[in-house]
């Protein structure tokens, strides 16, 4: 991906950074610039905690180009506690590990590289909730 | 408000052209429609085209200068993109332009040549912008991806079974075997299809339609002017679309398509139609689960029960409701922006009692459902005779 | 009354990968007796990353856990040093990466560090003297490496990936430093050339003149101006590039097998590189008591070592509750066969 769409949503792809309003007090991820609520812009950082859930999962055997190497690799979607959904891998699992409702948390990984020259993309994955002692 | 009259279609059968590209699948389509219907080329008004991506399989834009002309139509052209359901977009288009006065008679081609690309990794990425680039794509999503992620919700709300969607597979190769323009022409078992291998779990290589190369055209005019191209228009009854948010993960909910709910709602209001007058329907069964998704949504079955009516056989041809008599995309192939069209002209053909040996005989209504990503978009169209 | 000012580490968090592949299978690729190999080196098995994980990755993950232990706001984190031989850019630096995950940028200075394996304890070191200073009030020292070792060399049998982070500040400390210096000489006893895949490294010569002397001198120099002896200590804590060369060095020190015992990772995990003695100095850290002792010595090929004397303040017990322990990433494992741990490493060509 090019260096500028990677850069500009380094602070949520590093650390789930989104955005609230500081009218109506919605929250939004990934941050945006407005308020679709009550149209308040601009909006103010957010943090997210980094805890969800798994709402729905698949492994992937075909990938996109670049996700090779890691086939199988378990993408779902997650809803974070405090409200909104995203898509993302989740990683420190086997197949059985899995499940509909699991608890997760945030992991810092490589997303993709461009070969073996190109710049790497860092950020969110998500992983069993207390890793590493989720399974104790 | 007038009905619009579709008067002429064409089409390539729909498979792997690699010795023809763009303009050759195109001008077939567009010559077949052309002298279905006798109409002299320059009386064309406007030329459409819905293709979703031939800049990324192709390495090609601008189709709208490069196929009408190639075809011998120099009507003012445009085209129209909205993922997999362009084709359905761009017969829409073409329908605001007859509606509003710009033209007395529109082309309209879908078309796409997805067999450039011969790693199927650059196929899989050239799909995979109708979903969210940066949130979905960008995280290694996939379309069988985010379609095996709402089959396995489909699958855990609803008690749905791996079974119940194979069957829909099973069906629509039925079908396809039946359509000499089918990429697909044999019939395959359930074993066939819970053996294949996984695509994206719970997603098998037989739940998923092909990587497909297809144009379909059609010519559509105002209902006064029908009867001067074919003795037999088919005309549109009703007509609607939905838009929704482009990640599935953003949607009210993963199982359910609201664009395919706010498009049937409005397209069979307009055609003052309900579910169970419909015995014949064209659904957009990139995997299995969208057609049982599309079912449900459209309001043919309850809720969670699309994949069940197909293992009971009440969407088999000519049982209680024939969903995808011309193999849908899963047999008749998917070259995605063409895929609307070519669920006009199945519809067209079922209308007209041309449909062969699948033909479906409760046909006085038929109905078309297109759409886009992982659902974002959608088409609903609905069709009948004159009489 | 007044109490002196103390500098020290106020939060300290590591992160090892879950997969390991054993000596023994290692061995059984080259022919050699696994067994044999393994109780020379003291070493049963070694951390491999994930194939989407890098230096950068586990640095960021073992600096979100120091931050977390210290509880503080990290944009007062106003420098952030990653010391790694592996750096994931040969130019752009991983620092970066970690200051913008953790939250510390803009208003921070960053940077990458290498001295084979003490890259870490030179951050530790800088740090410490920016805090004393007085310039920041807190500085992120990370050693962190996924490091390569040749397929076939006596390296490949211990070169592992993990990282540790210790956030310097002085206040609140969980352990203080009360004093640190350093022993450096030109010794080309380990390299790797720019653009070279693997390191090189000088064979024995990596003993005696190399790590043995920098560590001993560096760990006699300290105790001598501190007015310390090994009996001061209730641990030791040296670079583990096995097992055999800290259990030699505390024993000519004059340490007991107790006081090296529970920072000895490298059984489990192997040497990670810049985060070895780090790590075993987390993994003491994770059983001490208030007012307990600790010695510690790195060591980088190239050569030199930072020898440290730290105190473990009162309130640790409670504030190590928050984050994982060195224990808890020993036990979650998973473990590879050579041909996974080849695709791993990137050894397969593609």
């Amino acid at each position: 991906m090019s260096v500028p769409r990677v850069w500009r949503r380094r602070k949520v792809l590093y650390r789930l950074e989104g955005a609230k309003c500081p009218k109506c007090g919605k929250i939004y991820f990934p941050a945006r610039e407005r308020c679709l609520e009550c149209n308040t812009t601009p909006l103010e950082e957010y943090l997210f905690s980094g805890y969800g859930k798994i709402v729905t999962f698949t492994w992937v055997y075909t990938p996109p180009k670049g996700f090779k190497s890691r086939i199988p690799y378990c993408l779902a979607i997650i809803e974070l506690e405090e409200g909104p959904r995203l898509t993302a891998q989740v990683v420190a699992v086997e197949q059985n590990d899995v499940s509909i409702g699991m608890p997760v948390e945030f992991a810092f990984r490589k997303i993709a590289s461009e070969g073996k020259e190109g710049v790497i993309t860092y950020g969110f994955k998500f992983r069993p909730k207390g890793y590493p002692n989720h399974a104790k | 408000m007038k009905k619009i009259a579709m008067v002429g279609v064409g089409n390539t059968k729909v498979g792997e052209w690699y010795e023809r590209d763009l303009r050759d699948l195109t001008d077939e389509a567009i010559a077949k429609a052309l002298s279905s219907t006798n109409i002299d080329p320059k009386e064309i008004g406007a030329t459409f085209v819905g293709s979703m991506s031939s800049g990324l399989f192709n390495q090609q834009e601008h189709l709208s200068a490069l196929i009408g002309p190639y075809s011998g139509v120099k009507a003012p052209a445009l085209r129209v993109e909205s993922a997999c359901a362009s084709g359905g977009n761009a017969f829409r288009v073409a329908m605001m332009a007859l509606h509003a006065g710009y033209c007395d008679t529109a082309l309209v081609v879908g078309v796409e040549k997805m067999t450039d690309l011969i790693d199927i990794s650059d196929v899989t990425t050239a799909l995979g912008t109708a979903a969210d680039g940066e949130w979905e794509l960008g995280a290694g999503a996939t379309f069988p991806a985010l379609f095996a992620l709402m089959m396995r919700a489909h699958m855990h709300k609803y008690g749905s079974t791996l079974e119940e969607f194979a069957s829909i597979a099973v069906k629509n190769h039925h079908n396809g075997a039946l359509n000499p323009d089918a990429q697909f022409q044999r019939p395959i078992s359930m074993e066939t299809v819970m053996n294949s291998r996984v695509i994206a779990d719970p997603l098998r290589l037989f739940d998923c339609s092909p990587i497909s190369d297809g144009a379909a055209a059609v010519i559509l005019t105002r209902e006064d002017l029908a009867k001067k191209y074919t003795d037999d228009p088919i005309y549109v009854t009703g007509s609607g679309a939905g838009t929704d948010v482009i990640a599935l993960h953003n949607r009210k909910e993963i199982t359910t398509l609201e664009s395919v709910r706010k498009a049937t709602e409005t397209a069979f209001k307009m055609a003052k139609i309900q579910p169970k007058d419909v015995g014949l329907v064209e659904v957009h069964d990139c995997f299995t689960i969208a057609e049982a998704v599309a079912l449900e949504d459209m309001g043919f079955c309850k809720k969670g029960q699309g994949g069940k009516i197909s293992l009971e056989g009440e969407t088999a041809l000519n049982s209680t409701i024939s969903v995808n008599p011309s193999g849908g995309l899963k047999a008749k192939g998917h070259p995605v922006g063409a895929t609307g069209i070519y669920q006009t002209i199945e519809i067209f053909h079922q209308l007209r009692n041309e449909a062969g040996k699948r033909q479906v005989t409760n046909n006085k209504i038929g109905v078309t459902q297109n759409i886009g990503g992982s659902g974002a978009t959608c088409v609903v169209n609905v069709f009948s005779r004159g009489d | 009354m007044t109490t002196k000012r103390e500098i020290g580490i106020v939060g300290y968090g590591v992160y090892i990968p879950r997969f390991r592949i054993k000596v023994d299978e290692i061995a059984r690729i080259w022919g050699q007796p696994g067994e044999l190999v393994s109780k020379s080196l003291g070493v049963f098995e070694k951390s491999v990353p994930d194939m989407d994980e890098d230096t950068a990755t586990i640095a960021v993950e073992a600096a979100r856990n120091a931050v977390k232990m210290a509880s503080i706001n990290p944009e007062e984190i106003r420098a952030v040093y990653v010391g790694s031989e592996s750096h994931p850019y040969a130019v752009k630096p991983t620092a970066t990466i970690v200051a913008e995950a953790i939250g510390a940028t803009p208003d921070t200075t960053a940077a990458d560090l290498e001295f084979a394996c003490k890259a870490g304890t030179a951050g530790v070191q800088m740090c410490y003297g920016l805090v004393k200073s007085k310039e920041m009030k807190f500085g992120l020292a990370i050693g962190a490496d996924c490091s390569q070792g040749r397929p076939g060399d006596a390296l490949e049998y211990t070169a592992s990936a993990g990282a540790c982070a210790l956030l310097i500040g002085d206040k609140n400390l969980v352990a203080s430093i009360d004093h640190t210096e350093s022993v450096t000489t030109d010794t080309p006893d380990f390299w790797r050339r720019e653009g070279a895949t693997y390191p090189s490294h000088g064979g024995r010569f990596t003993g005696e003149p190399a790590y043995f002397k920098h560590v001993l001198t560096a760990a006699r120099n300290i105790m001598e101006s501190t007015g310390t002896k090994p009996s001061d200590f209730a641990y030791c804590v040296f670079h583990e590039p096995n097992a055999k060369f800290p259990l030699a060095t505390a024993k000519k020190l004059g340490f007991t097998k107790e006081q090296l015992a529970p920072s000895l990772v490298v059984r489990y995990i192997g040497n990670t590189y810049s985060a070895s003695s780090m790590i075993g100095l987390a993994a003491v850290l994770d059983i001490a008591k208030p007012s307990d002792r600790i010695l510690m010595a790195s060591y980088g090929s190239g050569a030199g070592s930072d020898a440290f004397i730290y105190t473990v303040k009162e309130g640790i017990e409670e504030r190590r509750k928050s984050t994982p322990h060195v224990q808890d990433y020993l036990d979650h494992k998973f473990y590879l066969d050579y041909s996974m741990y080849a695709k791993h490493r990137g050894k397969i060509k593609m």
